[in-house]
């Protein structure tokens, strides 16, 4: 066999595998999104929206709980976490610039964080407040998903800033107007757009997390709506209903893994929408 | 009907009634062309930009074949065979037929690594030969002595002109027939692009070459024929310095002239 | 006023971004400080003693160190070689009608939260593990392999967009000299890609390195260094997943917060060396 029939054989070996790789990890992951969907929609029904949890075996059980409690812990922790994020972020674009070292120190240690262990942020979060409170609380599982979502938010945000042109600030000095005007009025509003999808990319990345929630806001088998008490979540729930032994806890575990799952993918996909549709003008 | 000269010296390619396609477009780019390419000559391609002239070059060595839905037509006559035939192989035809780009494509690798590319392509391994043919690669190119003593460095660290004659260096080194320059000094400065034009004068001694450039100078400087393209259509090839004196063609005139492009 | 306004806003941006530095400076204290009295206790032998005991009061943390460290490296070894074969595929291979939808469904695959891949861990990957090997099927294999599963999107979307950045005239002028597809994407691609892969593959072992709901499930927690690959095991975040709530004693609390606290500087020093080392600092010398 010459040299160049070698390569020849060398390539398509290479191109079988390499094609087979991708069928093997698109098969796993087909597999994962089958078994979401199959189990997530059979074991969805009404019941789910209008029913607390139960002890297993119970006709009337639900995710009612664990859905408000969700939706408590992650909207509370987007209030706080968009303006700190948002605030953060544009002091690094607009004050901080690529230039000054705090700036770049304050960047790479959000990059950091955003992938730092989150089951870490939780035991900080358990040192800092659950101990001294002396009980789980709704605030614990919000401060923990603040630090987590914080980050995200303020890095999408100064890349947004940094790509509003210099022309537009100058446009605005130019008339006049005080640097925080010129910021709020005309900077941050040229990179809306850009900042929303930051927004989305930290309210879904946040909404998966359940390692921090742990042992912060811990579970509440119930409705409950005072976040100075444990609270129920969506991924705790699913974390017990899966562990446990019933079959019926199990399905609601299922439940609430398709209902999140598709939450988590509905705001990755507007996200990107936002992104297409601001590319195409 | 264009203006094609008829060459009495020997024919590195001859081109018949070829037409080329792109992927998605509803009629050929390139339209029914038909010309010789002279051995160990320089042949230039001008027109203005959009005119086909860089298709029609990257035809030579199936560079279109990369991307997929592009079809041929026509012939390419090339050592007796047509290139455009199906059972063509590609990797003999690519180290016969050599291509250099609109800018410097220094591999991100060694110096010497890069000018032994294509020779390692080849298979040869033993490393005094590598060395010899790199070394004659090297000085055909006129870099050898800007690169003999840092032949382990990274290619990128060289200017913009010296990686152009590296990958100079680089494409003759499999000793091709024919050449191709896509523009090879658009990214250059002025005195890059003389460095480069000498080498290409100096080089038709032992390949064929075919130069597509957006600089009339260009072509009056360095070629023995030129070509003018417009629209898809090959309007006239003629010597260059008839072409550019008296050129048969109307649009022709109306090119070198300055009236459009 | 404008000037007071001006200067309030900038004071207040400047001191929501130092917020970022105090609550990781925060972090860092506050589990060390938590961690003290099991480092007075124990000192740096918690590191290499194999011995977690905590009803006698014996904190090793070597079984959940090597636990980490082996589910980790099982599921680089996987997952690396699988990502970028994908990649070769969605950059190089693929015909132009897939490229779009199936990197998107990889890069959504990415956002899937980590709990549900545990729960198709347990529910459908262990029963195939028990069923081959024997014994429970929970263990340090499936979780590794688990473990690869997730970080697979992960990489192989950064590791495509990478690739993705090769310039199309160096591929063509590889080409150019008689390369076939594996020559250019071996000699050019790759290298030219390398530092954005490598930086890919740092930060995928980061996640996994840290990961806890897709491997709490599979993995087992039994602090025993295991001496078959399917035997169960534990790894740093899956002990403080399950012992947290639990623990009673304040040895058996701060040895937990040790445990965080290793885990917190192995991942920031990961992290770190792959952002410095092959992540946007040292711009390209290609233009």
């Amino acid at each position: 066999m010459t040299h160049t029939e070698k390569r020849i054989l060398t390539n398509k070996i290479v191109m079988v595998l390499s094609t087979l790789s991708a069928a093997i990890g698109i098969a796993f992951l087909l597999w994962i999104l089958s078994v979401l969907v199959i189990n997530g929609i059979e074991a969805i029904n009404w019941n789910i929206f209008i029913y607390e949890g139960a002890p297993p075996g119970y006709e009337q059980s639900g995710l009612k709980h664990a859905l408000i409690g969700q939706l408590l812990l992650v909207g509370i922790a987007t209030l706080i976490g968009v303006p700190l994020g948002i605030f953060g972020g544009t002091y690094l674009s607009e004050y901080g610039g690529l230039k000054s070292r705090l700036a770049n120190v304050i960047r790479d240690v959000s990059d950091i964080m955003m992938s730092a262990p989150s089951i870490v942020i939780g035991s900080f979060v358990y040192a800092i407040f659950v101990a001294p409170m002396g009980n789980f609380s709704g605030w614990a599982g919000i401060i923990a998903l603040t630090i987590i979502m914080v980050p995200v938010i303020l890095r999408t945000t100064d890349d947004m800033l940094q790509l509003v042109p210099s022309t537009l600030r100058e446009a605005a000095f130019a008339l006049g107007a005080p640097k925080y005007k010129v910021i709020l009025q005309v900077v941050i509003r040229g990179a809306k757009t850009g900042i929303l999808t930051g927004v989305l990319l930290g309210v879904a990345r946040v909404s998966g997390e359940t390692a921090p929630l742990l042992f912060t806001s811990f579970n509440d088998n119930f409705l409950n709506t005072d976040l100075s008490q444990p609270i129920a979540s969506l991924t705790v729930t699913m974390f017990n209903y899966a562990t446990s032994p019933y079959e019926d806890w199990q399905k609601l575990g299922w439940a609430a893994a398709f209902i999140l799952s598709m939450f988590i993918l509905g705001l990755n996909i507007l996200g990107r929408l936002i992104l297409i549709k601001r590319k195409r003008k | 009907m264009p203006t094609i000269i008829d060459i009495t010296e020997d024919k590195a390619i001859e081109v018949k009634n070829f037409e080329f396609t792109y992927a998605g477009s509803d009629e050929p780019n390139l339209k029914n062309i038909s010309m010789p390419i002279a051995k160990n000559r320089v042949t230039a391609l001008i027109g203005p930009s959009g005119c086909g002239k860089t298709t029609l070059l990257r035809s030579f060595n199936r560079m279109h074949d990369l991307y997929p839905g592009n079809s041929y037509a026509g012939e390419i006559l090339f050592e007796g065979r047509n290139i455009l035939q199906e059972k063509e192989d590609m990797i003999k035809l690519r180290t016969q037929i050599g291509m250099i780009f609109q800018k410097p494509t220094a591999f991100p690798m060694s110096i010497f690594d890069n000018v032994a590319y294509g020779l390692r392509l080849k298979g040869i391994k033993n490393k005094s030969e590598l060395a010899d043919r790199v070394e004659k690669a090297l000085k055909d190119a006129a870099i050898w002595k800007e690169t003999s003593a840092r032949l382990k460095h990274d290619a990128n660290g060289l200017s913009g002109g010296q990686q152009q004659r590296l990958c100079i260096a680089r494409a003759i080194a499999v000793e091709p027939e024919v050449l191709l320059f896509d523009e090879p000094t658009s990214a250059l400065d002025p005195i890059s692009t003389q460095g480069i034009e000498r080498l290409i004068i100096e080089l038709k001694e032992k390949v064929s070459i075919l130069i597509v450039t957006h600089n009339m100078q260009q072509a009056a400087r360095v070629s023995d024929y030129t070509g003018f393209m417009y629209l898809g259509d090959l309007i006239e090839l003629g010597r260059t310095e008839d072409l550019f004196v008296t050129p048969c063609e109307k649009l022709t005139e109306e090119y070198i002239t300055g009236k459009f492009g | 006023m404008n000037r007071f306004l001006d200067r309030f806003f900038h004071l207040s941006t400047l001191s929501i971004a130092l917020l970022t530095l105090l609550v990781t400076g925060a972090i860092f204290g506050v589990l060390l400080d938590e961690a003290k009295p099991a480092m007075d206790a124990l000192g740096l032998s918690f590191l290499i003693d194999t011995k977690w005991a905590p009803n006698l009061e014996k904190f090793g943390a070597l079984p959940a160190i090597v636990g980490s460290i082996l589910s980790t490296a099982l599921a680089m070894f996987i997952a690396v070689p699988l990502a970028i074969g994908v990649s070769i595929f969605l950059s190089e291979i693929s015909p132009q009608i897939f490229k779009t939808p199936v990197g998107v469904s990889i890069e959504l695959l990415a956002a899937i939260p980590s709990v549900v891949y545990g729960m198709w861990g347990l529910f459908y990957f262990v029963p195939i593990i028990r069923d081959l090997f024997g014994g429970l099927g929970i263990g340090l294999l499936t979780a590794g392999i688990v473990l690869a599963i997730m970080i697979l999107p992960f990489m192989a979307a950064v590791t495509r967009d990478a690739m993705n950045t090769t310039p199309d005239i160096l591929k063509e002028s590889a080409y150019a000299l008689g390369g076939t597809k594996w020559d250019v994407v071996k000699d050019v691609v790759i290298p030219y890609a390398k530092a954005g892969i490598i930086g890919a593959a740092i930060l995928a072992l980061g996640r996994a390195i840290g990961e806890t709901m897709a491997v709490t499930f599979v993995m087992g927690n039994v602090h025993k260094i295991p001496s078959l690959i399917t035997d169960p095991a534990t790894s740093i975040p899956v002990a403080l997943a399950n012992e947290f709530t639990e623990a009673d004693g304040a040895l058996y609390f701060s040895s937990l917060f040790y445990l965080a606290l290793v885990l917190f500087v192995i991942s920031f020093v990961i992290i770190a060396f792959a952002k410095y080392a092959f992540l946007n600092r040292g711009k390209r010398a290609v233009s």
